[in-house]
């Protein structure tokens, strides 16, 4: 049971909603582009330094395959991949992954599948047979489907009471309707309650196709025996699946839509219009929202809400790039009556902005950091495979991580204010806010 | 279900603070280098170090521990060790408010910091070519900040509005809270990390101050880079930013209130409306893992395991499986800790059942456990994944780093660090049932069961 956690911890939810992260790579890794005997592509970092192989497989598609009256049946269908297959029940197949510890993760985003695995080289065929098997043979025995169901249905009663959830779900339904984008990949209590084995097996179909599929590896592996591992294991897969969502405009409007949750703090998400990562004007925007909330201390955000007022424990804005819609997004949670507050710090540095853009040390300091981030992001085996398959996903080639840092350091001030006023909207930002608030009014 | 290890100062993701499987086994010494990847050595003030060689990639991770958390503060000050932590990101002599997060970020790099019940912890990410700037403002703010009243008063709303975020906005941590403050009777553990509100509100730079005076000192605190760099050109810089600094002498011993003898089992019903799926949860005091003596702790760590760590173990078998009592269900245990522990136990039960019914078929599992003993196979898992771990833990040197930093924080040495995948791998079957028989003891432990407004038991 990869997929369902208990949530005992605090939950930074941004919901479905998946913040742009990481674009790719250092100068001195040597990226094998390999075209497997049975036709698949895939990327290889060989380092034979430690005994394991770190694999992340991705699949277009993900949440939104599912229609509106099977919503849920794809993440239900990726939480028994390891709940018996092939020859083992649930408990047989747990006990063969312990015994070899491999490690096998299967996850689903509202766009795309995600399985990662990291296994020994001692046992590597082991492994990667009960891999297999998880993939392609799932059981999807009655007995494990009403275990793990019963287990969404608890955490979707959860997430009816958690304030971070419920934001997330209600801008999800606010700003994409009917869309796929609209519903929760888990499904709502009615959806997941009536899914049926059959659902399940179609999603299974569906989800994981060779035409959809992206694959890297890292670690003490040749490009020989990686290529004869992955056609022995993805090569059955089905060649194509149904089709993908189609594209969506989000419904971005000025407001405040208030939620009424008895809570001592009112937890806020904000969204207005994003951009498209193949827009010429993206690496000015990513660069622009450093300076705007990016993440760090030193934010316009951080600064003026957190810093100087100490309104929050932390703001932050970041850019949403899905397959059918681009955001901007951020988020803030403070006390009932201080969140108002926050709010309108919030919109006039918007304002300011928009209207007066980022002084040139700003830009300096946002540009520095970028590019003297970016190495730093491949330090390990499974960090490098997790961003090779995010780069392929993105449609960006291996020579992308060369050329990075310059696009970033191309961009000037008069781009980024620019870009500033183009995309900076306050009258298509809409806040949503869950908690009892004062002095805020719809 | 984890207990909170560490506040982060900020909520961006702090990586997983492993349980303490070491790399390799080694002789420790005044200098040494212990095994192929790590060195340890001190400074003449009394400074620890520890550095951890991971040349793959040209990262540094630079951190300071100090040897003082939560449950060092003085009685009516709780959170001042987490608040003096926000506070130790303002002015120094020669930084202004925010420089020193500035100018990691505008080197590349990310920084943050913890506080828990044992140590304060301040690190900072970056290209190895920038660990010298990274030693020289570290060392600057064991000694130096200068605080205003107006920067408590800004950072005393940050914090309650991350105690807002961590806690009074979640019903599961404000039970855990409630948990703890019933389990420990005397000790500062049962004290909240981020501090009681109510005492919160009146932390003052008199408090700050007299925590920092008193415990951030060179030999309090423990170094750790780990990444690409060189050992020896980290002594050297080491030796001229935190060498200079003189060691405290009224430090003083690390003495704390001790847990008077427990005498009757805790109970507890906690109701709240925002809770949607209740649950039961059990904690017992345990021991911890202690210098030189580590196998009972070690014991527990593999009873944890058998008991609730996975899909496959008993609790999960029984609960889950056999009989669909349960939705959920596990164990928890952490010997890393400086004063004695506490093992859990947890089970959310299914839809129909209730929280009595839950809780009998739990201890009905323990106790047929306990008659029963350890399946030989599952121990054999068990042991083979400690073995691997120690094997993929080479890919994260920051997990490396940060099992030395709190081992040492919590009264370990480097040789325990490294005897302890040893002891784990020697423990037996007759180890565990003997923990368990020691540790489930109802008169040290606390039942709570957390429910929704109005609903029956």
């Amino acid at each position: 049971m990869a997929v369902f956690g208990m949530r005992f911890g605090l939950v930074l939810a941004v919901s479905a909603l998946t913040a742009l992260v990481a674009l790719p790579a250092r100068a001195e890794l040597d990226i094998q582009e390999i075209s497997t005997p049975g036709g698949i592509d895939l990327w290889l970092v060989e380092d034979h330094s430690i005994p394991f192989v770190a694999l992340e497989l991705r699949f277009k598609g993900g949440a939104s395959l599912d229609s509106a009256e099977k919503n849920g049946a794809s993440y239900l269908m990726m939480g028994l991949l390891e709940e018996g297959a092939g020859e083992l029940d649930s408990r047989g197949f747990a006990r063969a992954v312990e015994s070899i510890a491999a490690s096998f993760s299967y996850k689903i985003y509202d766009d795309s599948t995600a399985i990662s695995a990291q296994f020994l080289t001692e046992n590597r065929s082991d492994a990667v047979a009960l891999l297999r098997d998880s993939i392609i043979n799932p059981t999807f025995d009655p007995a494990a489907i009403e275990r793990v169901r019963a287990q969404v249905i608890s955490s979707l009663q959860s997430d009816e009471k958690d304030p971070d959830e419920i934001a997330g779900r209600t801008l999800d339904q606010l700003i994409y309707g009917d869309h796929p984008y609209g519903r929760q990949k888990e499904g709502t209590l009615e959806t997941v309650r009536a899914l049926t084995r059959d659902d399940l097996v179609a999603a299974h179909q569906g989800a994981l196709t060779r035409e959809r599929m992206y694959v890297a590896a890292v670690g003490d592996i040749t490009a020989e025996e990686l290529s004869a591992l992955v056609d022995g294991l993805l090569g059955d897969l089905p060649a194509t699946g149904p089709a993908l969502a189609g594209p969506v405009e989000p419904v971005l409007t000025e407001g405040i839509t208030i939620v009424d949750f008895e809570t001592p703090q009112s937890v806020a998400l904000f969204v207005q219009p994003g951009i498209d990562r193949d827009d010429p004007d993206f690496f000015a925007a990513y660069v622009l929202n450093v300076t705007l909330g990016g993440g760090g201390f030193e934010s316009r955000l951080m600064t003026e809400v957190r810093e100087k007022r100490g309104l929050t424990y932390g703001v932050y804005s970041y850019l949403v790039d899905k397959d059918q819609a681009d955001l901007w997004m951020g988020s803030v949670a403070s006390a009932n009556d201080r969140i108002a507050q926050a709010i309108d710090v919030i919109r006039d540095e918007w304002v300011k902005m928009r209207d007066i853009g980022v002084t040139a040390q700003e830009l300096q300091d946002a540009k520095t950091y970028l590019t003297g981030a970016y190495p730093l992001r491949f330090d390990g085996n499974g960090p490098i495979a997790n961003i090779m398959v995010g780069m392929q996903m993105q449609g960006l080639g291996v020579d992308y991580i060369d050329t990075r840092n310059d696009r970033v350091n191309a961009v000037t001030q008069e781009d980024v204010n620019r870009v500033a006023k183009r995309l900076l909207d306050p009258s298509q930002m809409r806040f949503v806010v869950v908690g009892q608030p004062e002095g805020l009014t719809q | 279900m984890t207990l909170i290890a560490a506040l982060p100062r900020i909520a961006r993701k702090f990586a997983i603070l492993t349980l303490g499987f070491g790399v390799g086994s080694g002789i420790g010494g005044a200098t040494a280098q212990t095994n192929e990847q790590v060195t340890a050595f001190s400074l003449d003030n009394g400074m620890q170090v520890v550095v951890v060689e991971d040349h793959r990639a040209p990262v540094v991770v630079h951190m300071v521990w100090y040897r003082a958390g939560s449950a060092d503060e003085q009685p009516g000050t709780s959170g001042v060790a987490h608040l003096l932590e926000h506070l130790l990101f303002k002015a120094t002599d020669t930084l202004e408010s925010g420089e020193l997060s500035a100018t990691v970020a505008a080197n590349g790099g990310r920084d943050n910091a913890f506080t828990a019940y044992d140590y304060t912890g301040y690190y900072q990410r970056v290209a190895a070519d920038r660990l010298e700037l990274m030693m020289r403002m570290e060392s600057d703010r064991m000694v130096n900040i200068r605080l205003t009243e107006d920067d408590i008063l800004t950072e005393r709303e940050v914090v309650i509005e991350e105690r807002n975020s961590r806690t009074e906005n979640n019903p599961s941590s404000l039970f855990r809270e409630q948990m703890r403050a019933a389990q420990f009777l005397n000790h500062r553990y049962g004290v909240p990390i981020i501090g009681w509100r109510h005492e919160m509100e009146t932390l003052d730079l008199g408090d700050a101050l007299a925590y920092y005076d008193r415990f951030y000192a060179p030999n309090n605190a423990t170094l750790v880079v780990a990444g690409d760099v060189d050992p020896e050109d980290v002594r050297v810089l080491a030796e001229k930013y935190y060498g200079v600094i003189p060691a405290n002498p009224d430090l003083g011993d690390r003495a704390r209130p001790y847990e008077p003898r427990q005498m009757t089992e805790r109970r507890m019903i906690m109701r709240d409306a925002r809770v949607a799926q209740p649950y039961v949860s059990r904690s017992y005091l345990a021991p911890e893992r202690n210098s030189g003596d580590q196998k009972k702790a070690a014991a527990l760590v593999m009873l944890s395991e058998v008991l609730g760590g996975s899909t496959t173990s008993v609790m999960a078998e029984k609960l889950q499986f056999d009989e669909q009592i349960a939705v959920y269900t596990g164990a928890f245990y952490s010997g890393l800790s400086l004063d004695p522990s506490t093992f859990g136990l947890f089970i959310v039960p299914s839809a129909g059942v209730s929280l009595q019914e839950a809780e009998d078929a739990m201890d009905a599992v323990v106790a047929e456990f306990i008659e029963t003993g350890v399946d030989a196979d599952q121990l054999k898992r068990i042991k083979m994944q400690l073995r691997a771990a120690q094997i993929y833990a080479r890919d994260d040197v920051n997990a490396i780093g940060n099992r030395y930093g709190r081992a040492l924080s919590q009264g370990l040495t480097v040789e325990d660090v490294q005897a302890w995948p040893d002891i784990l791998q020697a423990v037996t079957e007759e180890d565990i049932i003997q923990a368990a028989r020691d540790v489930f003891v109802l008169k040290h432990s606390v039942t709570g069961w957390l429910m929704a407004d109005g609903e029956a038991g």
